[in-house]
């Protein structure tokens, strides 16, 4: 069975069958939700143990599409995408179980929404033509374009609108990229839109330069890097809790992935050119995110702009473009969405009792809602990086990998550690400690069962990754070696043509690991590749 | 049990967890049972390994026990490992049973609180980590301790949650470490991007091979002593332990006083290689110690909550550590580490027991003669002033002058180490006034308190008597531990210690302190310290606090200034957060909204551009006919 089909397509089945459903049937129809995404996220840990710890892309499923234009439905998991992916299949459960009382309204078009999107976020990660990318990227928006119009707060259609214009300005600039390398590199090989041909396009600089900033600008947007993340201030509030988290947790990390899966390997030169403009943006969100996260007064806008600065240093160790500090950034990537999609389950939590989201409504709610309390200092210190939790271990790696290349940017991005102490205790202490000034706060009861069990694995994971990532980092080195070798290969100012084209063959033996089919004599490695493709030669560790 | 010796950190967190889960509804004697079991585990543990440890290394040589890969990615790794050598193995007798004892004298003071199990949870989680950092093999689990413990004291200080200053002080803390830690982690980049490694031994051997330039190892060490001013509470980032008085008085005993505040200390001498191949950052760390102990000596000459008095001279006299760090008598700075973290736990729990007895009050102006009342904790509270104030032959007396001598004999900056010298003398006299000021308000003269406290007057329970005339004995003999060389008595910490200050090329190893200086230093310390005794006996054992009202009196505003901590609070407020606060509100207010506007007006044009557009395309006929005779137009007068 094709195994990375099946958990894509899985979830738009149910959804069209749980459109027949009757619409008085919430009960069941989120029931049926909750398993069938349960049964996805058992499905997706079927990955592991034909994953095997070797570059490139596994458990490869490839078929054509428009095949006169070369493109093709093709999915493939590679250690760098491995992790997204069963985090988006964790935490889809988890948001259907966290809302199961929270949403009165349209609950089947609740349920439907967050299936299609947990399709199109695994689809996108797994994608690797990159017309089946955009497609995916696509698709995501539509659902949480409705997610935030229909289930949002007062502000919600302004705040989808401002969603949707921001996102879409960048991605109609993408598409324009993509058609335009489709074409380049159909001038110089057979078409193709596999996202492995197309790193071995040849582009003059400066169309390099103009698709690198077409594509960057898509996926800084959807991450978002200052200065263009006004819109997730925005988004969050308005947001439901599950739309907050799943935007939090899986679609900001779409933005990164498009960094690291595209804009670094099919632009190497511009992206060694520009790094020091993304790094300093980064660096900027990191401080610039974490003070204004400082003097918010709603929780939710807090721990937005905290995404801002805990997302300016994912990319920053994407730019600093060496092992410690893109592995570090990959890991980073799921640890906000373990501890940021806590903290966003957490406020939700307390706004479905209290209404309000506003730092001044509350204090002392530690005696009231102890359990509470509890799990929500554990988020927090994942989120503030404690060692032996999650997030230490990504931030420490992402920081000491920049050091090495880009040292002023890692000691600059390094107060950001401070400045996250700073907003995240004063959270905890205006919400949680001091005398409880406010009657409502005393009848406001506990953490329930079913959020409990929300949380519980999202805590599991957070001791998980800060006590023994090795689990994790393992599976994503040699992903990640692999990356570095496509991109360094070509150094900014001395690319020449002999030494490119040497370069790109090498990158095709690499990728040629992957494949367990002897080569057939004669044709180029690159040939060879797009032969194994379409041919779907069998393929290391994985499923025909 | 060496080769386990990550048992010992885990028997204490064993205890957290189990309490943590299950404690609230178990019961008070269920959770004091498995908390001191922890504690005790974890004492016993670690002794049976400093034996075992002690005969296989006679030497002091290192022993690792690696537990496993933490991570490594790229040449950026770390184990999860402990280590024994010399300097752990002191550092872990002292955690491990001060802590055993202030966990017994918890229970008793702890007795009728509602957060038992919680205060319990916390104090083994916190027993464990400063296990964790005193028995890492590497800067990085040290690290994971250092954090770790960090995190317990904003917990502990934060413990009464429900008011509002206790909160605010815990939070206090932790940022403030957090500025230290940065520098924790910037030292730690250095050495993965220099020595490719955090391992202490590794470090070491790297930096004494030679071929590693100077300002490096002066970058790492500023940038641990960066760190060292967070957690050991150092200009300028010492404002946070006064404040953490917040918590409740074991706590101030445990974390605030006999271990955690000395990690800083502990790392410097762990780094003693690298410091003494950068003495430039030894003298910053020398003076840093001395104007620490002094400054914070003259806030304590006038503070009136008894615990405010003691967190002052906490950090006066860590002060004096770095003093003895800084010089290159690690052994002494160590030594007097051992030293404080008896006298100073027996004072700290000298005034929970006062503050017991009073009902809770802490200020100084509402007690007076309790002498009789509780008079054991007065003899314990006069043996402990007695080894703080450094009077003649209590341990105070023997740690102080071995520091003290050190810094007179220096050889890395002989001009600079008498200043840090002339320092920490004035300081050593302002201790001896201050504390003995302390007990004359508390203990002599009459009862200034209200008749409900007078009534309520008790001595503690045996559970918190007994700790502290553990202490009190402590106090008194701890310094036979390190006998000075003029007496010709062995001096077992200094020469136990030398194993973990290796001989290195290019750095000068133990201080020799000539028999002269020496003696000098002795009988000045001791005369200063007998000076500060009589001096406050005349001002404070019958006036009582006449005495401050005739201060204020005489020299208003310095008494006002010293009263207000020198306003240093203030100060901070003013400059760093008051502006970051502004600065913050402006990015939001300001630089958002006008982000914001770009991508409206951005909007707009596009707007504004398919409006002019539109025009061109009503489907009104005569717009058509408009167009079509204005292009006729034009293209006549382009023509013609």
């Amino acid at each position: 069975m094709p195994l990375l089909s099946t958990i894509v397509w899985l979830p738009i089945i149910a959804a069209v069958v749980l459109a027949f459903f009757p619409r008085s049937a919430a009960n069941a129809i989120k029931g049926a939700g909750l398993v069938v995404s349960l049964a996805i996220f058992a499905i997706s840990l079927g990955i592991l143990p034909n994953f095997t710890d070797a570059p490139g892309f596994q458990l490869v499923e490839h078929h054509a599409w428009i095949p006169q234009w070369g493109i093709s439905y093709s999915l493939g998991v590679d250690g760098i995408s491995l992790w997204l992916v069963l985090l988006t299949t964790l935490l889809t459960p988890i948001v259907l179980l966290s809302s199961w009382k929270a949403i009165h309204k349209y609950p089947k078009e609740y349920v439907i929404s967050f299936l299609v999107m947990e399709a199109a976020m695994i689809g996108f990660f797994l994608a690797m033509d990159l017309v089946l990318f955009y497609v995916f990227f696509e698709l995501t928006l539509l659902p949480m374009y409705l997610v935030i119009g229909v289930w949002g707060g007062a502000n919600r259609v302004y705040a989808a609108i401002k969603f949707f214009l921001f996102t879409i300005t960048g991605s109609l600039l993408m598409l324009l990229g993509i058609i335009y390398v489709g074409f380049k590199y159909s001038e110089q090989m057979p078409a193709s839109f596999a996202i492995l041909d197309l790193y071995g396009v040849s582009l003059a600089p400066r169309v390099a330069t103009i698709l690198f900033f077409a594509f960057s600008l898509a996926f800084a947007i959807k991450v978002p890097l200052f200065p263009l993340h006004t819109w997730l201030p925005d988004a969050h509030v308005e947001a439901p809790t599950g739309g907050s988290i799943i935007l939090a947790a899986v679609m900001l990390k779409m933005g990164t992935y498009g960094f690291v899966r595209i804009v670094l390997p099919m632009f190497p030169g511009a992206s060694l050119r520009w790094a020091h403009l993304l790094l300093t943006l980064s660096v900027i969100g990191i401080l610039y995110g974490a003070l204004v996260a400082w003097v918010q007064p709603d929780m939710k806008k807090l721990v937005a702009y905290s995404s801002v600065s805990h997302l300016g240093f994912c990319v920053m160790g994407l730019f600093a473009l060496n092992q410690t500090s893109i592995e570090g950034s990959i890991l980073q990537m799921v640890n906000h969405g373990l501890s940021t999609g806590a903290l966003f389950l957490l406020v939700g939590v307390i706004y479905e009792r209290r209404h309000t989201r506003l730092l001044a409504d509350y204090g002392g709610l530690a005696a009231t809602m102890p359990v509470y309390a509890t799990f929500f200092v554990i988020a927090m210190l994942s989120s503030v990086g404690l060692p032996g939790l999650n997030g230490f271990v990504g931030e420490f790696l992402i920081l000491a990998g920049t050091f090495q290349t880009y040292p002023v940017y890692a000691v600059i991005a390094a107060i950001g550690v401070i400045l996250a102490a700073i907003y995240l205790l004063w959270l905890i202490q205006k919400v949680f400690y001091g005398p409880i000034t406010n009657e409502e706060n005393t009848k406001v009861h506990d953490i329930a069962w079913h959020e409990v069990a929300a949380l519980v694995p999202l805590v599991v994971l957070m001791v998980w990754i800060g006590v023994h990532p090795s689990t994790f980092l393992r599976r994503m080195s040699p992903s990640v070696t692999q990356l570095i070798a496509t991109v360094k290969q070509e150094q900014p100012g001395k690319v020449m043509v002999t030494e490119n084209l040497r370069a790109r063959e090498r990158s095709a033996r690499l990728r040629d690991e992957s494949f367990a089919a002897p080569r057939p004599s004669g044709v180029s490695p690159a040939q060879h590749v797009r032969h194994a493709l379409q041919h779907g030669a069998s393929i290391a560790g994985g499923a025909r | 049990m060496l080769n386990a010796l990550w048992l010992i950190p885990a028997a204490p967190f064993a205890g957290f967890v189990v309490n943590g889960l299950f404690g609230k509804r178990a019961g008070k004697s269920f959770v004091s049972a498995v908390a001191i079991l922890g504690s005790l585990l974890a004492a016993i543990f670690g002794t049976v390994a400093v034996f075992q440890y002690h005969a296989l290394y006679p030497h002091g040589e290192r022993y690792v026990d690696l537990v496993y890969n933490w991570f490594s990615s790229g040449n950026v790794g770390a184990d999860v490992a402990f280590q024994l050598d010399p300097l752990s193995v002191v550092m872990l007798l002292v955690v491990t049973w001060v802590g055993f004892l202030i966990h017994v004298y918890s229970v008793g003071y702890m007795h009728d609180d509602t957060g038992y199990f919680r205060y319990f949870a916390y104090l083994n989680l916190f027993l464990s980590e400063m296990l964790i950092l005193v028995l890492g093999s590497s800067y990085l689990v040290m690290f994971v301790g250092w954090e770790g413990v960090g995190l317990c004291s904003y917990l502990l200080i934060g413990f009464y949650y429900k008011t509002d200053y206790a909160p605010a002080a815990g939070t206090k803390a932790f940022v403030l470490n957090r500025i230290g830690d940065f520098g924790f982690l910037i030292a730690m980049f250095l050495m993965f991007a220099y020595f490719g490694s955090v391992d202490f031994a590794r470090v070491s051997q790297l930096a004494a091979g030679g071929g590693v330039e100077p300002w490096l190892l002066t970058a790492i060490c500023l940038l641990l002593f960066l760190g060292a001013t967070g957690k050991s509470a150092q200009i300028p980032l010492y404002v946070w332990l006064p404040d953490a008085m917040a918590g409740p008085t074991p706590v101030s005993a445990l974390i605030h006083a006999a271990t955690m505040v000395t990690a800083g200390v502990y790392m410097v001498a762990r780094s003693n290689v690298l410091y003494r191949l950068a003495p430039d950052a030894m003298m910053v760390v020398a003076v840093i110690g001395g104007a620490t102990a002094l400054f914070a000596a003259t806030i304590a000459l006038r503070q009136w909550d008894i615990k405010k008095v003691l967190a002052y001279s906490t950090i006066s006299q860590l002060g004096f550590m770095f003093i003895g760090v800084g010089v290159g008598a690690f052994s002494a700075g160590v030594f007097h580490l051992v030293t404080h973290a008896f006298f100073k736990a027996c004072l700290f729990l000298g005034s929970g027991s006062v503050i017991h007895a009073m009902s809770g009050e802490q200020d100084m102006r509402s007690m007076g003669g309790l002498k009789t009342k509780i008079p054991h904790t007065y003899r314990t509270f006069a043996i402990a002033t007695y080894a703080i104030a450094g009077l003649p032959l209590a341990s105070g007396f023997f740690s102080k002058d071995e520091i003290l001598a050190s810094a007179w004999a220096t050889p890395y900056f002989p001009t600079v180490g008498k200043i840090v010298w002339a320092l920490g003398t004035i300081a050593a006299f302002c201790t001896a006034f201050y504390m003995y000021r302390l007990l004359y308000l508390t203990f002599d003269g009459k009862f200034r308190g209200t008749h409900e406290q007078e009534h309520h007057l008790h001595e503690s329970p045996s559970s918190m008597v007994v700790p502290l005339w553990i202490l009190a004995i402590l106090a008194i003999f701890g310094g036979l531990l390190g006998l000075p060389e003029i007496f010709h008595a062995p001096n077992f910490i200094g020469s136990w210690l030398a194993g973990a200050v290796p001989e290195i090329p290019g750095a000068h190893h133990l201080i020799e302190i000539p028999a002269g200086s020496e003696w000098t230093v002795m009988i000045v310390s001791t005369l200063i310290a007998l000076a500060g005794w009589w001096v406050a006996r005349s001002m404070y054992k019958d006036k009582q606090l006449d005495t401050d009202r005739a201060i204020e009196q005489r020299v208003p505003g310095l008494a006002r200034a010293v009263e207000n901590k020198w306003y240093v609070d203030e100060f901070y407020g003013a400059t760093v957060v008051g502006p970051l606060k502004q600065l913050s509100i402006f990015f939001w207010r300001i630089v958002d909204g006008i982000i914001d506007g770009i991508a409206a007006m951005l909007g707009y044009i596009v707007a504004g551009i398919g409006d002019l557009l539109r025009f061109f395309q009503t489907g009104n006929v005569r717009n058509y006919a408009l167009m079509l005779f204005a292009g006729v137009v034009v293209f006549i007068w382009i023509f013609t």
